[in-house]
């Protein structure tokens, strides 16, 4: 025998597992040994991010257990098992398998399950629970056959549940016992404000509803009937009313319980028996149930510094303040919401045209900022939860903090500068202003590195906003300017040019730099608006206010080499070509001498083209049916393809005429920085999709799409930004994707810094894209059909004017050509010559 | 010592857009910038090629430059100064605007050392 005792954990959720990942960092497998209960099958998965299972996150996404863990510290870990009965006489177990096992000491773990109302008819197929991924399974398969779904309870998870729904397509109903939704953490306003912004987004409210029975519905599976006399037709009915503690092993133990459920626990976490322990949401302490998943592993915390004798943590209770997005509307409650402390005053703030609800709970002496709820607008949650957390001393004028300031940003708030450095700015991975400041001075210096080596901002990505403060301030204190303007000419950053070009109709650069910059512009600014402008208005690039702007590739159509030559690269969409494109690709080659090498993006780059040349082999070309490829131009390179199911044994759907599709949708669209695309047509993902800014893989069910991918300098994987998409929604969804993109990033920033770089992240680019939490997917649909509209090839219009081929010469006074191009033979093509060959030529000559 | 040489009539030069006009065996590069003509080395002595003509123009730090087109660099319209680099600088010719013409003397006003393979 090893000499050490049992300890036995019973449930396997987020709080079991986070108790066993801190009894192992604690060491505590040295003292006991372990064996871990799980009634389900799977081991401790995100059961906060549930709902991400119908976006495209798997089982195995959801997990929170490193590969290995249990069989690699030794641990039991029997899953598909539920303990029934405790003996606390002969501290034994016994399991539904009938198994017996002693324990020396026992941690329950057992979380809650979801309350069901004895609504008769309950119990009637269709009518699930939202807990499980199992649950989650069933609601899929049943969502298959059916056009409505109605969610019991308008609580945080009941909307969350209701979001499900909708993303599987139902008519999505939420009744709501309460006459407000979300009545635990909002008020009566901000309760409404939610209400109409849910309702914006098609998910039908039912407030102040009593539902009496369930029985067999008229043109569906249900009928739910409502005490005040009306009824609605569903056919899912999802309950999702609350939390109760799973305490019935306790309870059969006769462990002391609360009075309406819950394992009773001191501030050690442990029960009436000094032997068991108590986390997670079965723990009731100071008659509180906790339903959050942070204060669950403080107290697996508390209890392995109990169990081991290692830490003397205390659990103290916990804050419950929280921030999250629903459905894309931003929600935040902080402390006392309710302004239920005596002598409380509290100050409203309603903006009607934006849907904006916020409420502020100061102390009567206005020295104490005690609660607040954010809706439509939760940007000060972190200033807010700081400052009641740190017992920081309002403004005079409390109401200044909820207050919009006259210059359009955002409300006052408090500098991070008076953030104590123990104050948490990340509640999820605990990280302080201490750790943040540190990195900063370590080198981390933009949100990535630092989200990448404090975690910060990773969870939730509550504190996102309350991160970048602090970063900013470091950085100004550290001497390092975080200007973002683009040059000298312009106290701006591109997003902001943008903005100013777009809103003030702005059509050349001169307008803007006589409105908003100063000289003459540089090689920054200009081909910057150049870009915007075209942006915005897709002039003809070569237009003579824009000519001087552009960089000599867009002002030459062509990519400029190191010898003053240019490499020419006609459009070949999708990467199909016929025979007789090939042979006049070839035949032009061979008359012009030109360097032949197929590129990356599955089309033909032809090199060594001088000026002078440029127009008689873009005439052979347009003449034979190519466009330009825009291979020069920040804007949309190639969309990379397969053969798709059109040839392909495994294709299942057509990727080349997508890829096309898409290619001609964007050809010519100036964006920040270049774009790629590719379209797959399955999952072999043979045009690597996964790798390009925008990529499109085919399933059986429709389309993925993934962004913000890269390759080159620094690869990235692309995230998976929705599944399943028809190709009307899939082309809607680039759509905003290239706009929204082009409205805000950096200049040449690709897309995949651009996302890194984005606060919100990708979940706030989905609530953008996906549930218009903008309200801005119209405009960005219009500005795309535009662009799309206006597009024009740029050679075939330069080679109409005479005027603009007048440009394509070397010499102005000559018609010879700049004898300082040389080339060499090299495999049976040119070269040019190096240094030391032109050299030994001239002596030659 | 050297004769003005017309290169182009005043038309034939936008403003803020180069040209590259053979004087003589030398290639110089034009600008009309301001209201003023300057005329340049078209040869990049950080590229060895000549694109100087190609580059865009503008102001830096009070200067009036162009930026070469193949790595960036600044040179002053004036002076041909790198601002980068003040080891390295482009040959300055003289220029005017005479009788609907645009002239330029191929002797430079100061000559700088540019080592040229052409």
């Amino acid at each position: 025998m090893s000499g050490k005792q049992t300890l036995v954990v019973v449930g396997n959720g987020m709080v079991g597992h986070s108790f066993m990942e801190k009894l192992v960092a604690a060491g505590g497998l040295e003292q006991y040994q372990v064996v871990v209960f799980g009634e389900e099958s799977r081991p401790a998965y995100d059961r906060v991010h549930l709902s991400e299972f119908f976006s495209g996150r798997s089982a195995e996404d959801l997990s929170m257990v490193p590969e290995g863990f249990y069989q690699k510290n030794g641990i039991d870990l029997i899953l598909d098992e539920a303990v029934i009965a405790i003996n606390r006489d002969t501290r034994e177990l016994t399991t539904n398998k009938e198994r017996s096992i002693h324990y020396h000491k026992l941690v329950l773990a057992t979380g809650s399950y979801p309350f069901v109302p004895p609504v008769p008819g309950h119990e009637r197929d269709n009518c699930f629970v939202y807990r499980t991924i199992e649950d989650l399974q069933a609601i899929a398969q049943a969502a298959g056959n059916s056009k409505v779904g109605t969610v019991v309870g308008g609580g945080l998870l009941g909307l969350e549940a209701a979001k499900a729904l909708k993303d599987l397509g139902l008519e999505t109903h939420v009744v709501e016992f309460a006459p407000r939704l979300m009545a635990v953490q909002v008020d009566d306003g901000g309760g409404a404000m939610l209400r109409q912004k849910i309702e914006a987004l098609g998910v039908q409210i039912h407030t102040g509803k009593n539902t009496r029975l369930i029985t067999d519905g008229e043109g569906a599976v249900h009928q739910m009937q409502f005490a005040d006399g009306e009824v609605l037709n569903t056919d899912i009915v999802l309950f999702s009313a609350g939390i109760r503690p799973r305490d019935e092993l306790a309870k059969q133990a006769g462990l002391v319980m609360g009075e309406r459920g819950g394992i009773v626990i001191n501030n050690d976490c442990l029960t009436s028996d000094e032997s068991i322990y108590a986390i997670g949401e079965c723990a009731l302490w100071d008659n509180r149930i906790f339903g959050l998943v942070a204060p669950g592993y403080q107290m697996a915390q508390v209890a392995v510094d109990h169990i081991t004798g290692k830490g003397s943590s205390q659990f103290a209770g916990a804050d419950m303040s929280t921030k999250l997005k629903l459905m894309g509307v931003d929600v935040a409650s902080i402390g006392d919401a309710h302004g239920n402390t005596k002598g409380s005053l509290s100050y409203q703030f309603i903006d009607e045209e934006k849907q904006v609800y916020k409420k502020l709970v100061v102390s009567k002496t206005k020295k104490r900022v005690l609660g607040a709820v954010l809706v439509g607008d939760a940007d000060d949650y972190g200033t807010l939860l700081q400052m009641m957390l740190n017992g920081i001393v309002p403004p005079a004028n409390p109401a200044e903090l909820i207050l919009p300031q006259s210059d359009g940003s955002a409300s006052a708030g408090l500098g991070v500068a008076a953030l104590p450095e123990t104050a948490q700015i990340c509640s999820c991975f605990n990280v302080s202003k201490g750790d943040l400041v540190g990195a900063v001075a370590a080198g981390c210096q933009d949100i990535a590195s630092l989200k990448g080596s404090t975690n910060a901002g990773t969870g939730c990505g509550g504190c996102a906003q309350l991160v970048k403060q602090v970063l900013d301030h470091e950085l100004t204190q550290l001497g390092v300017e975080v200007k973002k303007d683009i040059c000298e000419h312009f106290p701006h950053s591109r997003q902001e040019l943008y903005h100013l070009v777009r809103v003030g109709e702005l059509a050349t650069f001169s307008q803007v730099i006589e409105k908003h910059g100063r000289g003459m512009g540089c090689d920054i600014c200009k081909p910057t608006i150049g870009s915007i402008l075209a942006s915005c208005w897709n002039d003809y690039i070569l237009k003579s206010d824009h000519a001087p702007l552009q960089d000599t590739n867009d002002y030459f159509l062509g990519n400029i080499q190191k010898d003053g030559t240019y490499s020419i690269v006609p459009r070949v969409p999708g990467g199909e070509i016929t025979p007789q494109k090939l042979i006049v690709i070839g035949e032009v080659a061979r008359d012009f001498n030109l360097y032949t090498k197929i590129t990356g993006g599955q089309r033909i780059d032809l090199f060594g083209a001088r000026v002078n040349e440029l127009p008689a082999i873009w005439q052979r070309l347009v003449d034979a049916g190519f466009e330009t490829g825009h291979a020069y131009g920040k804007s949309l390179r190639t969309v990379k393809s397969c053969v798709g199911s059109t040839w392909c044994r495994y294709g299942v759907l057509d990727s080349t005429s997508m890829a096309i599709a898409i290619e001609h949708r964007y050809r010519g669209v100036r964006s920040p920085h270049k774009v790629k695309m590719a379209v797959s047509g399955c999952t072999r993902e043979c045009a690597e999709a996964q790798s390009k800014d925008v990529g499109v893989i085919a399933t059986e069910k429709g389309w993925n799409l993934y962004v913000g991918g890269n390759g080159g300098m620094k690869p990235r994987h692309a995230d998976l930004f929705a599944t399943e998409l028809d190709d009307e929604t899939l082309v809607k969804y680039i759509d905003r994707f290239m706009m929204f993109y082009i409205r805000t990033a950096d200049r040449l920033q690709r897309t995949s810094v651009w996302l890194v770089n984005l606060e919100g992240g990708l979940d706030y680019l989905k609530s953008v894209i996906m549930d218009d939490s903008l309200g801005i997917n119209q405009a960005l649909e219009d500005e795309m059909t535009h662009l799309v509209g206006t597009y024009q090839c740029e050679w075939k219009t330069t080679l109409e004017s005479p005027e603009k081929l007048k440009r394509f010469s070397h010499f102005i006074n000559s018609d010879q050509p700049d004898s300082n191009v040389v080339f060499v033979d090299e495999r049976h093509q040119i070269r040019p010559a190096t240094k030391q060959e032109k050299i030994q030529l001239k002596e030659v000559i | 010592m050297s004769q003005w040489t017309t290169i182009c009539q005043d038309e034939q030069l936008s403003a803020n857009l180069g040209i590259c006009a053979l004087v003589g065996t030398h290639q110089v590069a034009v600008f009309r910038v301001k209201d003023q003509v300057f005329a340049l080395d078209n040869f990049d002595p950080f590229s060895g090629v000549n694109v100087i003509s190609r580059g865009i123009v503008g102001d830096l730090r009070g200067h009036l430059v162009v930026a070469s087109p193949i790595y960036k660099q600044h040179f002053d319209l004036a002076t041909g100064q790198c601002l980068e680099d003040d080891t390295v600088s482009l040959n300055v010719f003289p220029v005017r605007v005479h009788e609907g013409a645009i002239q330029v003397k191929p002797a430079p006003l100061v000559r700088h050392i540019a080592e040229q393979v052409a």
